[in-house]
């Protein structure tokens, strides 16, 4: 009895709370043009959160350090873009190159794009991971950062104009409706990694990262499960930069940097490696706190007197200083390996009060 | 395609890949005794460019390369003591972490201080002397590069082979513990590491934008990967295998783009990565080593 009441009050607090945040984003929805600079960071950050939870399933669960979550990024953009981009313009958007002729009429809704970029990914991961997951730690990290590479160096080649569009990218891709499609779509796919994680697959990659040996000798299969972890994230990888794409409604090849990915890994790690909802707040900080510390790349007079050191580029040193303070002292992260709860959330209070 | 355009690309080939292959001893040597991909390393490749711009500005050439190398190899060392050293005992993707953060610090520290705008790199005029023979015409450089190249290479090899120095370097990269016992100070052995391996990421970037004429603050990053693909492909860990392997990956690049397909100018550097991960994971000259449960 006792444990059901608890049940149903964690149920009622988290009901509470997502209706705290469809309000919230209501609120700015009803004012969108007010407030498009909150909604921006929420839905970019929303994106990268995605993007980071699919890394930390790779890193934090499965325990393969995998870097090539840019190039799933990459392909994903492409793929939803010229999916999503009406055909009255895509005349204009490829006028050097001229659209390839079967590509050309067809245009689908953003969800089945988004699906339709998913799957090739995924396939394609099953076709890189066949080869690559043989690897170990750092060889792996090094394969998939030069994987993801190679699909930036082709998706911006100029042999596939007639589909990529090569350098030019791609242009006009249709935004989100409204900010409930954009946060919708990625808490649909956080929500499906999560159930994915609490499956016994998941219960599987976590047995390969403790311990890849014993987990073997319990009867997983290795290779599979692998295999398995790298298809699911990037799936969602790839998903996330086709919503990267519809967000910025653009995709060059050039976004797609190895710094992209780098990027990801700091937010899983700012996060915590291995906690989904630690990879969702850590998207939200360093999306947030780069806004937020903006302020530092402006030159600020006090009378005649220059506030030293204040100018472009600092809000970034600043930003990555802290950074490698996180790493450094703190490098379990902000959750470590736990996962938000309400009773983590009380506890932390009534810890609190007891110390005073 | 007459021969002297190929014996012309060929030279360009070899004087990247000796720049390459600086940079690559550097890594394969980092990560023979740490077992870490260093990836800052192609960013204090990058900070060495621009210390030789800010020096060749108060000094002559002959003062600033001295100085260059005295401020990469101080860079090197505060890194490594800072962002590698307290994660000793951590685990490896914790160090791999810090080292890709100080990458992204380098990077933004660069952007900040030298701004985004790519700068001019200083001429040294004995090392742009132009040679013209018949169709073929070299920059002193191209030729300095290989030579130099070589030279320091069979440097390393005597240091490693053939003093306490080397030996040290060998047992801690053997087995750290062990070593310890042995009496040996590891983290001295670790600084020393880094301070060859800065030392010759200096003379590599002087080697390199030399050639290319502009530095800007990522054009570290990429050159660093290719270079650690060049000291996989070598044998990591092994030195003579980290030349041969920046000369392969400097000698496909070249001839990459002189084949009219530069956008892949880097992808290949990684499919040829790949493959040699596939079919010989140890490298060219590389050890077998064997796991152990």
């Amino acid at each position: 009895m006792q444990k059901n009441k608890k049940i149903s009050k964690n149920f009622i607090l988290t009901v509470i709370a997502i209706a705290v945040l469809i309000a919230i984003l209501g609120f700015l929805q009803a004012d969108s043009i007010n407030y498009s600079y909150a909604i921006t960071i929420i839905e970019r950050s929303c994106i990268y959160a995605v993007a980071a939870v699919s890394m930390n399933l790779m890193i934090g669960f499965a325990g393969q350090f995998s870097l090539g979550t840019a190039g799933f990024m990459c392909l994903g953009a492409y793929v939803a873009g010229i999916l999503t981009m009406p055909v009255e313009i895509r005349d204009q958007v490829y006028y050097l190159y001229g659209m390839a002729g079967w590509l050309h009429d067809i245009r689908l809704p953003l969800i089945a794009a988004l699906l339709v970029a998913g799957i090739i990914g995924a396939a394609l991961a099953a076709l890189v991971g066949w080869p690559v997951l043989r690897l170990k730690s750092d060889y792996l990290a090094i394969a998939t950062l030069g994987f993801s590479e190679i699909v930036r160096a082709i998706c911006g080649w100029d042999g596939l104009g007639s589909i990529t569009n090569a350098s030019y990218g791609l242009s006009n891709i249709p935004a989100f409706k409204n900010v409930f499609e954009a946060v919708g779509i990625c808490a649909a796919c956080i929500i499906v990694m999560l159930l994915m994680i609490h499956s016994s697959y998941g219960r599987a990659f976590r047995a390969i990262r403790d311990n890849d040996v014993a987990a073997e000798a319990m009867g997983i299969n290795l290779f599979h499960t692998k295999q398995l972890a790298f298809v699911v994230s990037s799936f969602f990888a790839t998903v996330s930069g086709g919503l990267l794409a519809v967000f910025l409604r653009s995709a060059t090849s050039s976004t797609f940097t190895v710094a992209l990915t780098y990027n990801i890994l700091l937010m899983v790690v700012l996060g915590g490696i291995g906690s989904v909802t630690g990879s969702v707040v850590g998207a939200f900080l360093i999306t947030g706190g780069q806004e937020w510390l903006r302020f530092l790349d402006q030159t600020y007079y006090i009378g005649n007197f220059q506030i030293p050191l204040l100018r472009t580029g600092f809000r970034m040193v600043v930003f990555s200083l802290l950074l490698m303070i996180v790493v450094l002292f703190w490098n379990r992260g902000l959750m470590g390996s736990k996962e938000f709860s309400w009773d983590g959330l009380f506890g932390i209070f009534k810890r609190r009060r007891k110390t005073k | 395609m007459s021969l002297a355009y190929l014996l012309q690309q060929l030279l360009n080939g070899l004087s990247l890949g000796g720049a390459y292959a600086l940079i690559a001893i550097g890594y394969t040597m980092v990560y023979g005794i740490l077992r870490m991909i260093n990836f800052a390393h192609g960013d204090v490749f990058m900070m060495a460019g621009y210390f030789m711009i800010y020096s060749m500005a108060v000094f002559p050439w002959y003062v600033s390369l001295p100085v260059v190398i005295a401020g990469t190899i101080v860079l090197g060392v505060v890194i490594e003591k800072l962002a590698y050293k307290p994660l000793r005992s951590a685990p490896r993707m914790s160090v791999m972490i810090s080292a890709i953060g100080v990458a992204y610090l380098l990077e933004n520290l660069a952007n900040y201080l030298f701004t985004a705008m790519p700068q001019s790199y200083p001429q040294i005029d004995i090392l742009k002397h132009v040679y013209t023979l018949g169709d073929i015409t070299v920059s002193r450089v191209t030729l300095v590069a290989p030579v130099l190249t070589v030279i320091l290479t069979v440097l390393m090899i005597q240091l490693v082979n053939h003093t306490k120095m080397g030996m040290a370097m060998r047992a801690c990269s053997k087995d750290q513990n062990t070593a310890r016992i042995m009496g040996i100070k590891v983290d001295s052995v670790i600084t020393k590491t880094f301070i060859i391996g800065c030392g010759l990421a200096a003379i590599g970037s002087i080697l390199y934008f030399t050639d290319r004429n502009t530095v800007q603050p990522y054009s570290g990053s990429l050159p660093g990967l290719k270079c650690f693909v060049a000291a996989v492909l070598g044998g990591i860990g092994s030195i003579p295998g980290a030349m041969v392997g920046g000369f392969i990956v400097g000698v496909c690049q070249i001839a990459i783009t002189a084949a009219g397909y530069s956008v892949f100018s880097d992808a290949f550097t990684f499919v040829l990565l790949i493959i040699i991960l596939l079919v010989r994971p140890t490298g060219i000259f590389g050890e077998k080593a064997t796991d152990k449960v």
